[in-house]
């Protein structure tokens, strides 16, 4: 059985929760992407060279990136050839199905939550460039585990950007959790040290370390992180155990320049994709994996606190391709 | 990097086209499938690729192309100028009021740098226009978003308006508009909360503001990281807020930025600003022929063109080379050295091109480029022997030298004790050529960083 089938038969029938979230969040990424395949294979009674080519600009127009959209393309028109599919929805069927593997298997299958250490504080430190939804994810990360009922405290080490410190306590006390300041123009890794400290003394079971966001270009600043994350593991051996690269759902190509150079940077455990309750279509996750191996572990589908999903290729898919269709 | 520079690709090709006396149809195919792949991972979106593509096609299909010795030099330039004559425009000035405040409202997606820009702009006008700049913070969604601005106003030493009392966005812009008139201000800047462009009722909040305040700019941030959806989001602002221009903001990161190409082409909005750093003086006039060569990659497009044009011999090149390492290093070679760095066009293109050099402010950039120009005409003042042996330049020739180049003795001191540094550091590499150690504190002159 195909994927799509399968995907389709997997989520048709019971939809949980957590799916409705991704067929909701993401009704206006798939409005584009699903509706466009789909207009495609009806357009069609047989497959052609022009066909494949729609097909492309389809997946580059979901920034997947030309040279993973071609790979993609390529090996359906192979195995559509050597199965002599000629109908186009099937050739979409086969497209997905490349998508979903080209995905699975270039990478360990590591679950989406948090990691918990047996013993002490896990400290996820949280990456990225400016603007992304650093602060705003970090609440949503917190607000889960919280919930999950574990004491949780947040760390502010964004010290340059006005105003950050600010944002970051309002969510502590809306969260009602402990947060660590420093001074503004402080060291940041000072900060972060005094969080480490903070968090073994009392017992907390997460600690989230803010940064500053930074274009990844910025040599000292990319500096600056990796002595974040060295200084921490000077408190807590080990940590920070996560490391998180927020990636804004509407970036481009960059995207992919983004994750080599914080991968080089700290031990990046994982991405989060953030508003994807825009048009946007995220396609950048499937180049990052593609050529990084870096898993998506969580996904922003909304301005909820609740908003914020485990990543699920499954669903990530059917809510791109398939939706209520 | 990520991407083969669309130069090493044409380098390629152009290796293959090299001897053929014209262009044909074929070869001119595969050179536009690579500026296609370029665009395309520069983010512009496929659309405006496909119609760019065609476009220039024909253009180079004219007959002006086989008047020329290199056609493929011809492709290369029509992309080029093609893409800088589409970014630019006569319309990418700030709009002023004459007897009444000037209102600019910005708006954008959530994390375009909105805060940022507001603060910024209000720096440029106020310290180069000497403009009287009132900030409205009508950010009342996103925590601190408030805090934020104030900080800006208060580093820059603008007023900011600001409520904490849950007070409308709308009613903060309508009171922000009337102190801006009781008081006299030149300029009032209204911050935005970011919102998505299909969030109905924040569309509309925005709607109800730019009605009630009138104002004179409505400008879109976009992010230069942005990907394909780039022209869907600056569309619906358009459509439902007329926009006036656009800023790029995040500049100074290594995106390629061609979101500004797809915006522009579609929208036909001037790209006004752009954001290039993080420092609230950083912001500047957008520049077309710059973003042209970023979107093709790398801005070594010039350079390119140079490259096929002049057939630098490669042995020259290297002669060259081994002259300079062995010290036998004269002004001559200062001068030819700044002339091809000159050439390839900005300083700040050059530096792109070296991997793991700090990025450079405009100022330093342009300081550089002024001290190049003090430098070479000098030089140009000088006699054979003199470039050749700059030791002998004692007091009454620096006299001579300096009323001829229309420079100063100090000026010309300056560039001698550059030249002995270059001339060091030639001995360093040579030393660093037998030992492998680089040398500690290499440092380029004329640019600005001495």
């Amino acid at each position: 059985m195909g994927l799509f089938k399968f995907l389709k038969e997997k989520f048709s029938n019971k939809k949980d929760a957590q799916t409705e979230t991704y067929v909701s969040g993401m009704s206006k990424s798939r409005e584009n992407f699903a509706s466009k395949l789909d207009e495609l294979s009806k357009r069609y009674k047989e497959v052609n060279q022009d066909y494949f080519e729609s097909l492309e600009e389809i997946l580059i127009e979901a920034d997947v990136g030309v040279s993973l959209a071609l790979r993609i393309i390529e090996e359906t028109i192979d195995e559509s050839k050597s199965q002599n599919i000629k109908d186009p929805k099937q050739i979409n069927e086969l497209l997905v199905d490349k998508m979903f593997i080209g995905y699975a298997t270039k990478g360990g299958n590591i679950s989406s939550e948090i990691e918990f250490v047996k013993e002490g504080p896990t400290v996820l430190l949280v990456a990225g460039v400016n603007g992304v939804g650093k602060t705003t994810s970090i609440a949503k990360l917190a607000y889960r585990y919280i919930h999950q009922g574990k004491k949780v405290m947040l760390c502010a080490a964004d010290t340059f950007r006005a105003g950050a410190t600010e944002q970051l306590s309002v969510w502590a006390d809306r969260l009602g959790c402990p947060i660590v300041v420093g001074k503004p123009e402080s060291d940041p890794a000072s900060v972060a040290f005094e969080g480490a400290r903070q968090a073994k003394n009392q017992n907390i079971d997460l600690l989230i370390v803010d940064t500053a966001g930074r274009l990844q270009n910025k040599v000292n600043l990319m500096n600056e992180l990796s002595k974040i994350s060295r200084v921490i593991s000077k408190e807590i051996p080990d940590a920070p155990h996560e490391a998180f690269l927020i990636i804004d759902a509407t970036t481009g190509q960059n995207g992919v320049v983004q994750a080599k150079q914080f991968l080089d940077c700290i031990k990046l455990t994982g991405i989060v994709i953030t508003k994807m309750d825009g048009t946007s279509k995220g396609g950048i996750i499937l180049a990052i994996r593609d050529e990084l191996g870096i898993p998506v572990r969580f996904i922003g589908l909304g301005e909820k606190m609740t908003d914020l999903e485990e990543f699920d290729l499954d669903k990530y898919l059917y809510g791109l391709c398939l939706g209520d269709k | 990097m990520a991407f083969e520079s669309l130069s090493e690709k044409f380098q390629r090709i152009i290796k293959k086209v090299r001897g053929q006396s014209r262009l044909t149809e074929a070869n001119m195919d595969e050179m536009l499938k690579e500026v296609r792949i370029a665009l395309l991972e520069a983010d512009v979106n496929f659309k405006v690729v496909k119609q760019f593509v065609e476009d220039v096609k024909v253009k180079a299909i004219g007959a002006e192309v086989y008047t020329k010795l290199n056609p493929s030099q011809m492709v290369v330039k029509i992309v080029h100028d093609e893409l800088t004559s589409l970014l630019g425009s006569e319309d990418s000035e700030l709009h002023y009021e004459n007897n009444k405040p000037t209102i600019i409202m910005l708006v954008g997606l959530q994390g375009t740098g909105k805060t940022t820009s507001a603060g910024k702009l209000a720096n440029l006008m106020k310290k180069k226009l000497g403009k009287k700049v009132l900030l409205a913070a009508g950010d009342v969604y996103r925590p601190a978003a408030i805090d934020q601005l104030e900080q800006i106003g208060n580093q820059i030493g603008v007023p900011v308006l600001s409520f904490r009392d849950g007070t409308s966005p709308v009613d903060i812009a309508i009171k922000a508009k009337e102190k801006a008139y009781n008081e006299h201000f030149d300029v009032l800047i209204i911050d935005t909360a970011g919102r998505l462009q299909i969030d109905e009722p924040l569309m509309k909040e925005l709607n109800d503001i730019s009605d009630k305040v009138s104002p004179t700019e409505v400008l879109l941030l976009v992010d230069a990281m942005s990907g394909q959806d780039a022209i869907n989001v600056a569309n619906t602002f358009n459509s439902q807020l007329h926009l006036s221009g656009i800023i790029m903001s995040k500049l100074d990161g290594d995106a390629r930025g061609g979101a500004a190409l797809s915006i522009k082409h579609l929208t036909g909005l001037p790209i006004k600003f752009a954001g290039t750093g993080e420092k609230l003086s950083d912001l500047d006039v957008f520049h077309p022929d710059r973003m042209a060569d970023r979107i093709l990659g790398m801005g070594d497009v010039v350079t390119l063109v140079e490259k096929v044009q002049e057939e630098i011999d490669e042995k020259e090149a290297r002669k060259e080379a081994a002259k300079m390492m062995d010290g036998r290093f004269t002004l001559d070679d200062l001068v030819k050295q700044m002339k091809r760095i000159q050439k390839m066009g900005s300083l700040g293109g050059l530096m792109k091109l070296i991997p793991g050099m700090p990025t450079i402010s405009e100022e330093q950039r342009e300081k550089g480029e002024q001290e190049m120009r003090t430098m070479e005409a000098i030089v140009n003042s000088m006699t054979q022997e003199e470039r050749e042996h700059p030791e002998i330049l004692k007091n009454s020739r620096k006299v001579r030298i300096a009323r001829g180049s229309g420079k100063t003795n100090a000026d010309i001191n300056r560039m001698l004790k550059k030249y002995e540094q270059m001339k060091e550091m030639m001995k360093q590499l040579q030393q660093y050529k037998k030992t492998g150690r680089m040398p500690p504190g290499m440092n380029f002159p004329g640019m600005g960083m001495m």
